[in-house]
């Protein structure tokens, strides 16, 4: 049997009885077969010694089992690394960041505690899933939405903690939260802003109580253990009412997008909006260029080439799809209002997109792009072929037509500089999952082949040095980036990463809690690092 | 791990060869149902937007659909389960215990030939 890092034989022995003793033998896991299941599915180390393996995993039902869990893990300084549904896929699975951490699985806490529909809020614990808490609300039938990220198998709370997006008006998840609860390292129970009050009556209302506001403490951190979370919801609107505007010329790009900035920030158009080219997308799919018909590389073809092409196929260059939520006659008001406001760019054209009323019948659901209408679905994993994984290079940028074109100046220099044609690596156009910016999403697909995996490491790495020296950093990573990401985040010394430290030494002595977690160590992990 | 495909492999290659299992009982077949509704059919339903059928179809798997296929055996849907294929990544006990996974055996070997 593995061992925790630190940790010997007879002490993990010990601390897997008690383990057993806490949560019951069958939910402490140490067989290899068991233990494998939590290996990354989707690891960009196949077949490498670096591939994390954990020693063993721990499954508490509630949060009383967690408080004990982590109390012996304190005795023993055994290191655990918290999943909640594990299937954070493309940014490391159910895998640790360090092998030998025994891994602490939420996913049996799958209780949704609460849907208001009233004031339209949920509370859940950790283990429940987009799948789970949409089905809640369905049975029950409530006028409320979720909103999901693509793949609905996460968990509300993973997701919004490790900051992720979806594409409704509360597509912002960790945005979107309502108050915590915590199991600290000393297994000490709290519960932020209005849930600090013993007979709180708000606690999923107004976020942010008396004193400090400590929640976004708790995400993409290792602090501890969230074990309930609310999160706002929207009523179930009347109405849908999508449009695509559509652009000819290269430039038309800058006007394009500070007017869906101007929209977007006047809470006018309300979901994400991704700015797509149908023209370069055409040439990526006909000249089996691939991703790199999206960027500007040196043997790109001039900006007049691609215009005239457009032309001739009467391709626009550019576009975005617009999605408007509210009272038909607000949508229909809004999406007039985006073209009145958009026809100063010219030769605009404008289509109109599907207009529907909820709620959606069964056979309406199975035609929509359910992602838009907060319904959980698994389709995106589709969309990169027949590959064994992903992951995901995604630097935020600012929310012009200028930040773009540079982005795609860098990045086809930097593919071009390495020698590396972009062609396997799946570029998504910008897209506004967080209000005021834009995220590039670059796929890297993960391959049962050893040297494949190292040079797309190699090529992920240089990315994110480069994004760092024009002033792009990731939102989210891969555990196997979070050192690299984290070490980019530098300003004035790395003295963002030092208060990390400082509150990680003071919060979690031991280094128990998900060490390496987004590049913060405990103190003993950071001189062995360095 | 590249000899782990390969037992995979072989291992399924003997799954579907075996032959003649014990009928299940029915509240069995329903556990079945129930769990492969919430576990499986998000990705192996019918429909253009299920991942794991359209990965099948393109492999030439007929029908791509799961719940319509007769030739499956217990042994291979396990084997795909906790050890996953292509982007089908593994499922841990605390998600589909044996217990279900024996469930969704019989449910999905419900229509084979006896």
């Amino acid at each position: 049997m593995r061992l925790p890092p630190g940790v010997n034989a007879k002490d993990f022995s010990d601390a897997l009885k008690q383990f057993s003793e806490a949560v019951g033998k069958d939910w402490v896991f140490t067989s290899d077969e068991d233990v494998n299941l939590y290996r990354d599915a989707y690891s960009p180390f196949w077949h490498e010694d670096e591939d994390p393996v954990p020693s063993a995993a721990v499954a508490p039902i509630n949060v009383e089992q967690v408080q004990q869990v982590v109390r012996i893990a304190n005795t023993f300084k055994i290191p655990i690394w918290t999943i909640s549904t594990g299937k954070n896929l493309g940014y490391g699975g159910a895998a640790p960041r360090l092998s030998g951490c025994m891994v602490l699985d939420l996913k049996r806490m799958d209780k949704v505690l609460e849907v208001n529909e009233k004031n339209a809020y949920a509370l859940v614990e950790p283990g429940v899933s987009y799948f789970d808490l949409y089905r809640y609300i369905q049975d029950k039938g409530l006028k409320v939405w979720i909103d999901t990220p693509d793949p609905g198998w996460g968990s509300p709370i993973g997701n919004s903690l490790d900051r992720g997006g979806g594409y409704t008006p509360f597509r912002d998840h960790f945005d979107a939260h309502c108050g915590m609860e915590v199991v600290l390292a000393n297994g000490e129970i709290v519960r932020t802003g209005m849930g600090a009050l013993p007979t709180a009556k708000t606690w999923q209302q107004y976020r942010y109580g008396f004193g400090p506001y400590i929640d976004g403490m708790f995400s993409q951190s290792n602090f501890g253990v969230v074990t309930k979370m609310g999160f706002w919801l929207l009523p179930q609107p009347e109405g849908y009412r999508s449009g695509t505007v559509s652009v000819a010329k290269h430039d038309d790009l800058v006007p394009l997008v500070d007017t869906l900035s101007y929209l977007m920030n006047s809470s006018i158009v309300q979901g994400t909006t991704t700015v797509g080219s149908p023209l370069l997308m055409s040439i990526a799919r006909s000249s089996g260029m691939g991703g790199a018909a999206l960027l500007t590389t040196p043997k790109s073809p001039s900006i007049a080439d691609l215009e005239k092409i457009g032309q001739e196929k009467n391709l626009p260059y550019w576009n975005c799809e617009l999605h408007f939520y509210g009272p038909s006659k607000v949508v229909d008001a809004q999406w007039e209002y985006a073209k009145e406001k958009y026809s100063v760019i010219p030769g605009v054209t404008f289509q109109d997109g599907q207009s529907l009323r909820f709620p959606l019948s069964a056979d309406q659901i199975e035609h929509v792009p359910k992602r838009q209408f907060g319904i959980p679905n698994l389709t995106v994993f589709g969309m990169m072929g027949r590959t064994e994984g992903h992951m995901w290079f995604s630097p935020i940028i600012p929310m012009s037509g200028e930040a773009v074109f540079e982005a795609q100046r860098v990045f086809g220099q930097a593919y071009a500089d390495m020698g590396v044609p972009p062609a396997e690596t799946t570029f998504v156009f910008p897209s506004s999952f967080f209000p005021r910016s834009f995220v590039v999403l670059c796929g890297f697909p993960i391959a049962h082949d050893v040297e494949k995996n190292r040079k797309n490491r190699q090529i992920f790495k240089r990315l994110v040095e480069v994004a760092a020296q024009h002033g792009w950093g990731e939102y989210r990573t891969h555990t196997a980036f979070m050192d690299t990401v984290a070490n980019v985040y530098s300003y004035n010394d790395h003295a963002l990463l030092h208060f990390h430290e400082t509150v990680k030494d003071a919060v979690d002595p031991n280094g128990i809690l998900s060490p390496g977690r987004c590049g913060i160590w405990p103190k003993h992990m950071r001189k062995a690092k360095a | 791990m590249r000899y782990a495909r390969i037992f995979l492999l072989v291992a399924l290659s003997v799954a579907f060869a075996a032959q003649a299992f014990a009928a299940p009982d029915e509240s069995q077949l329903d556990r079945g149902h129930r769990v492969y509704q919430k576990w499986c059919y998000p990705c192996h339903g019918p429909g253009a937007d299920k991942p794991g059928t359209a990965s099948l179809a393109a492999r030439g798997q007929k029908p791509a659909v799961l719940e319509d296929r007769t030739d499956l055996t217990p042994a291979a849907i396990k084997i795909f389960v906790r050890h996953g294929v292509l982007y089908m990544p593994t499922f841990r006990k605390t998600e589909i215990s044996d217990a279900d996974l024996d469930a969704i055996a019989a449910y999905l070997t419900r229509n084979n030939k006896k």
